[in-house]
């Protein structure tokens, strides 16, 4: 079940590119098809989902490469289902979205196609090998839709972001390859090794392969300071890549710390949990103050996606120093954590749809090339109002209740550096309100025209309905994660 | 029950909203009725007291319950907004933009009936911000103005930065055990924590409230259209702040400082915001001015841990207040002005308004026997129990409050002035749906001085608060009577003899609130904004950038010395290989006797070497 949902958008790709004469229609067809199919299979994932005693669900095990360990072993549980249902649900908006506007449509949707797989697969990896190998393919998906749909300086802005998060997943897999060695019997499941804690009593070494997990993961995520390849690769990918890009990818890094950094190295983490509130908060502030004073619509967001993966930093390295007997306050931590990606991956996904929409009418991403479009553009301005509320954490939309737990959780664990992350959610507020009130507010500047399409609406609409959903009733969402994040730390 | 009480407003305004435009001819038919069955169902539930809980987050239910002071805050908002929305479908014709104004007033209010039964810090904050963010809406209504719409932005990110304080008292509340973020959970927080949620609480509330020193939003709140005035300044917005410090009371008399603070807090607001309304020009900026100085009464109240005394102000402000801004918004539409100036005769005009505008002002004055005046004793009362000298204090901002409330009434009552004619610009006359909520909102405003009578005063502060309250002899009433009657008057008599008060350019602006916060707070924030852009674009991306351009000049100073140097090695030793292949070449001559000879000299050396070694 879970293999046919992972390889069958791949699957797809490969028809769709082998099928000689397939029209663009047929191509779009196809594609949307098979991203609602797999919205539809995690959808009955998620209504069968009763993990075994061991945590995991949907488990598949085979063997692959038996002579350094490393087997086909993927699974779902509380902390990857979400993902997963995030990925199916932003790729389909994604194909929404791109059924009428793209060049080279059958290459397009392959891509996606085969990004989808590799997204699904990097949430479903129970092996440091298998995850390593989606992770960087991963990478090189998103390289060519930034280099062959991006805009004008797209091709430097995708090696950009191809060299930096390559070296990343370098520096990520000598940390897996450290991981190995540390173990024994060697392996590189990640269930086995999160059994054997294979850092224990290791001091320095497991300091180090800490040191590599970290800083790979974290210039995926991004954190400050590795983040500067985001910017750039974010204003020169196309909507639907953008949209990817912050929603999915940006997940991987903060999976990543949740499905092996903490299980694997809890006591290493423990140490050197400090250091990673720092990081946290520093990347809250940092972004939200840089994108306060971005100028272009799609790299201000760009920035605050930094502020907003910064709290899920904060919440893991707080959640490692809240104190044994507050066992409420660590769960809340993670919990929030979890459900701020899913909330991430929904609206910024949206703004980023959106931005392509302002992109398509307007031509640029400029904020003092507009003002007044509420007039002409109501449906539209409605929308990212909504958008723009539910980023800077408005309760009644998913980012509060991601928000809500973090602080919560981890006030008790590191008391001044949350209360100053706090800080951030104001910033989010000005920073968005005062974009909003440009772009939108005020009197006419120009003459843009033409509302959301039907297609733009029933992309960008449903994400926006789903963060309602998760706002106002997010027990569906909580029950799944909730006894995933008691396993974490 | 709770529940349907919860979603009719929500139902009707979010249906409302999602219609958009084409709604706009039907908007009052849809809102007025759900407007009318939220106002019975607020009804039902002070009598029945229900209480209804859901899970939300782990271990921390969604919880609401009405209890007595809920009670008396479901019904005041339930009543207000019914009142406004009558209002509303009176200004606004079917052109304008009714669907999006009724849809956000129903959820503005629909947020206030859940922040004043929330039971819990999550469940209060939800709607809490709620409250805020459609606040933003609805001053920004007329957001073609840009200047209109940045005051939306600016009411909304001063309160949501006070907001800031609820996030911490629920870490906070959690970090010190209570493990649900009950509200009654809080005031038995262990010291350090406690100390740390009721400063969250004090932040919140003082913004919401508009206490010093986030006053002036509510200056900027005026920007949005009279109904939106009356209800943000009565029953909710402004009240969710002193309803949150009445509810919390226990918590800031646990921890000592907090109540103190909230009293003087209370007090200076009072005092100092007083004096402000006592100078405004506009009518709607003096009514604004006057609410930050009547929350202060509420405020006051808290800390002095009269709950039912600050309770009954908060009621009787609520009424009172938002009739004066309906009757504005009247004139407004009328006269098309709300300057004070220019409103000279504005009473005389249509009589309803008139009359209605007049019992409101005389009522906010403290004049006996209406209900502020009750309302306010009550408080006094209280804080008299405190201390004496802040009692005084007390005396002085109801002085104010006589002052600017007999200053308007004396200027909309005085004869037209012989200058020009004031511009046109209004419809000269009130429509009929903007006259009917006044009388009855001006009644209540009247009878509320019932309050005064010790068995009704008995009644009132057993519903809201079980703790026995401290009430005002009849020497206090007298006293504060005596004093509103002395300041009325002489602001009317100055006003009749001089044309009006003299004015002071800082309390005309509001002290320079706004101006102080930009300064100290924007400001700094934008530069260090632009500063930290500019070192993530030269030295962290520069950085990057650097290292990457090493790469590349080492590839090519690799390319361009290195790579020739090793090539030229290569090519010597290849050139010295060719050389030696000739050397050996040379022996190799094909003939016998030249082989024979070497053969000969190579044995002899070899001889030799034997010999020698």
């Amino acid at each position: 079940m879970l293999t046919l949902v992972i390889f069958l958008p791949v699957v797809v790709a490969a028809v769709l590119l082998a099928v000689p004469r397939a029209g663009d229609r047929t191509v779009r067809w196809a594609w949307i098809a098979t991203s609602a199919v797999e919205v539809a299979l995690v959808t009955a994932m998620w209504v069968t989902y009763s993990p075994a005693p061991d945590g995991y669900a949907f488990e598949q095990h085979h063997r692959w490469i038996p002579s350094v360990g490393a087997g086909y072993h993927v699974g779902a549980d509380g902390l990857s289902l979400p993902l997963l249902a995030l990925t199916a649900v932003l790729f389909l908006a994604c194909a929404v979205y791109s059924v009428r506007r793209t060049r080279r449509m059958r290459a397009f949707a392959a891509l996606f196609l085969f990004l989808e797989t590799v997204c699904l697969g990097v949430f479903t990896a129970l092996d440091l090998l298998l995850f390593f190998v989606f992770f960087d393919l991963s990478i090189v998906g998103m390289y060519f839709v930034i280099a062959g749909w991006g805009h004008r300086g797209a091709a430097r802005a995708a090696l950009m972001f191809f060299l930096y998060t390559f070296l990343g997943s370098l520096v990520l897999l000598l940390g897996f390859l450290g991981l190995y060695l540390l173990s024994s019997p060697h392996s590189f499941d990640i269930v086995e090794l999160a059994r054997q804690d294979p850092a224990a009593g290791r001091g320095a070494v497991a300091g180090l392969v800490l040191l590599a997990l970290v800083l790979g993961l974290a210039i995926k995520t991004p954190t400050v300071p590795v983040h500067t390849w985001l910017p750039p690769a974010h204003v020169e990918a196309p909507a639907a890549g953008s949209a990817i890009l912050a929603g999915i990818l940006l997940k991987m890094g903060t999976y990543g710390f949740v499905r092996i950094v903490l299980p694997v190295l809890p006591g290493t983490w423990r140490a050197y949990a400090p250091v990673i509130v720092v990081v946290g908060v520093v990347s809250v502030l940092y972004g939200a103050l840089v994108a306060m004073a971005q100028r272009d619509f799609k790299r201000m967001i760009a920035y605050t996606s930094v502020n907003h993966m910064g709290y899920i930093v904060l919440a893991f390295g707080a959640a490692a120093l809240v104190a044994a007997s507050e066992e409420q306050a660590r769960q809340l931590a993670i919990t929030g954590a979890v459900t701020q990606m899913v909330s991430h991956g929904l609206i910024t996904g949206a703004l980023f749809l959106l931005a392509g929409v302002l992109h398509d009418r307007g031509g640029t991403y400029d904020l003092g090339s507009y003002g007044g479009l509420a007039r002409q553009l109501p449906a539209f301005a409605g929308l990212t109002a909504l958008a723009v509320f539910a980023s800077l954490g408005l309760p009644g939309f998913s980012g509060f209740v991601a928000e809500f737990q973090i602080f919560t959780g981890s006030l008790s664990g590191a008391p001044v550096a949350t209360a100053v992350a706090l800080l951030g959610v104001l910033l989010t507020a000005v920073l968005l309100l005062r974009a909003y009130q440009r772009i939108f507010l005020g009197p006419s500047r120009t003459v843009v025209t033409g509302d959301l399409t039907v297609s733009e609406t029933l992309a960008i609409g449903p994400l926006m309905a789903l963060s309602v959903a998760i706002g106002l009733f997010p027990r569906f969402l909580l029950d799944v994660i909730e006894p995933a994040a008691r396993g974490v730390l | 029950m709770l529940w349907v009480l919860v979603a009719v407003p929500l139902v009707a305004g979010a249906a409302l909203l999602l219609t958009g435009g084409r709604a706009d001819r039907w908007a009052p038919a849809v809102a007025l009725p759900a407007a009318a069955v939220t106002l019975a169902l607020t009804v039902t539930a002070a009598v029945t007291r229900p209480s209804v809980s859901a899970p939300f987050l782990a271990g921390m239910p969604f919880g609401l319950r009405v209890d007595g002071l809920s009670a008396v805050l479901v019904v005041l908002v339930g009543v207000v907004l019914l009142a406004v929305l009558v209002f509303g479908a009176g200004e606004f014709g079917p052109a304008e933009a009714r669907a999006r104004l009724c849809g956000f007033l129903l959820l503005f209010a629909d947020a206030m009936l859940v922040t004043v039964t929330a039971t819990s810090l999550p469940t209060l904050l939800l709607a809490w911000e709620i409250m805020g963010a459609t606040s933003y809406a609805l001053i920004g209504f007329w957001w073609q103005d840009a200047d209109r719409a940045r005051s939306g932005t600016i009411a909304f990110l001063t309160t949501r930065a006070a907001d800031l304080g609820l996030y911490l008292a629920a870490g906070a509340a959690l970090a010190g055990g209570a493990t649900a973020l009950a509200l009654d959970e809080l005031g038995t927080l262990p010291a350090g924590w406690r100390d740390l949620a009721a400063a969250g609480v004090l932040l919140a509330a003082f913004g919401k409230s508009a206490q010093l020193p986030f006053s002036f939003w509510l200056s900027r709140a005026m920007a949005g259209p009279s109904p939106v005035s009356a209800l943000l300044h009565s029953a909710t917005m402004v009240a969710a702040g002193a309803y949150l410090l009445l509810r919390l009371q226990p918590l800031l008399a646990a921890t000592g400082w907090a109540a103190a603070l909230t009293l003087w807090a209370g007090l200076l607001t009072a005092l100092a915001l007083g004096a402000v309304a006592v100078v405004q020009r506009d009518l709607k900026q003096l009514l604004a001015a006057s609410t930050c100085a009547q929350v202060g009464f509420m405020v006051m109240a808290a800390g002095a841990g009269g709950v039912a005394a600050g309770t009954a102000q908060l009621t009787a402000h609520a009424v009172t207040k938002s009739m004066l801004f309906l009757a504005a918004g009247a004139w407004l539409t009328a006269l098309g002005t709300q300057e004070l100036p220019l409103l000279r005769a504005a009473a005389r005009g249509d009589p309803v308004v008139g009359l209605s505008f007049t019992v409101g002002a005389v009522t906010l004055a403290g004049l006996p026997p209406l209900s502020l005046w009750a309302a306010k004793d009550a408080v006094l009362a209280s804080v008299l129990h405190t201390s004496v000298p802040l009692y005084l204090l007390g005396l002085a901002a109801t002085a104010l409050s006589a002052g600017y409330a007999g200053r308007a009434l004396a200027l909309v009552w005085s004869p037209p002035d012989d200058g020009p004619a004031p511009a046109p610009e209004g419809s000269r006359r009130v429509r009929r749906w903007q006259v009917a909520p006044l009388p009855p909102l001006a009644a209540g405003a009247a009878l509320g001085g019932a309050l005064a009578l010790p068995p009704v005063w008995h009644a009132f502060g057993d519903t809201v608060d079980a703790a026995a309250t401290p009430e005002p002899t009849g020497a206090e009433l007298a006293t504060s009577a005596a004093i509103a009657l002395l300041a009325a008057a002489a602001a009317a008599a100055a006003v009749r003899r001089r044309g009006d008060l003299p004015s002071s350019p800082a309390l005309a602006g509001w002290l320079g609130l706004e101006h102080a916060a930009r300064r100290a707070v924007v400001l700094p924030a934008d530069v260090a904004a632009t500063l930290l852009a500019r070192f993530d674009d030269r030295l962290v991306d520069g950085g990057v950038r650097a290292v990457s351009r090493a790469g590349l000049a080492s590839a090519r100073l690799t390319g361009a010395r290195l790579e020739p140097t090793v090539d030229a090695a290569v090519r010597g030793v290849a050139r010295g290989g060719r050389w030696l292949g000739g050397l050996a070449r040379r022996p190799q001559t094909g003939q016998l006797h030249q082989y024979y000879a070497q053969a000969v000299v190579a044995l002899a050396v070899l001889a030799l070497l034997l010999i020698v070694l």
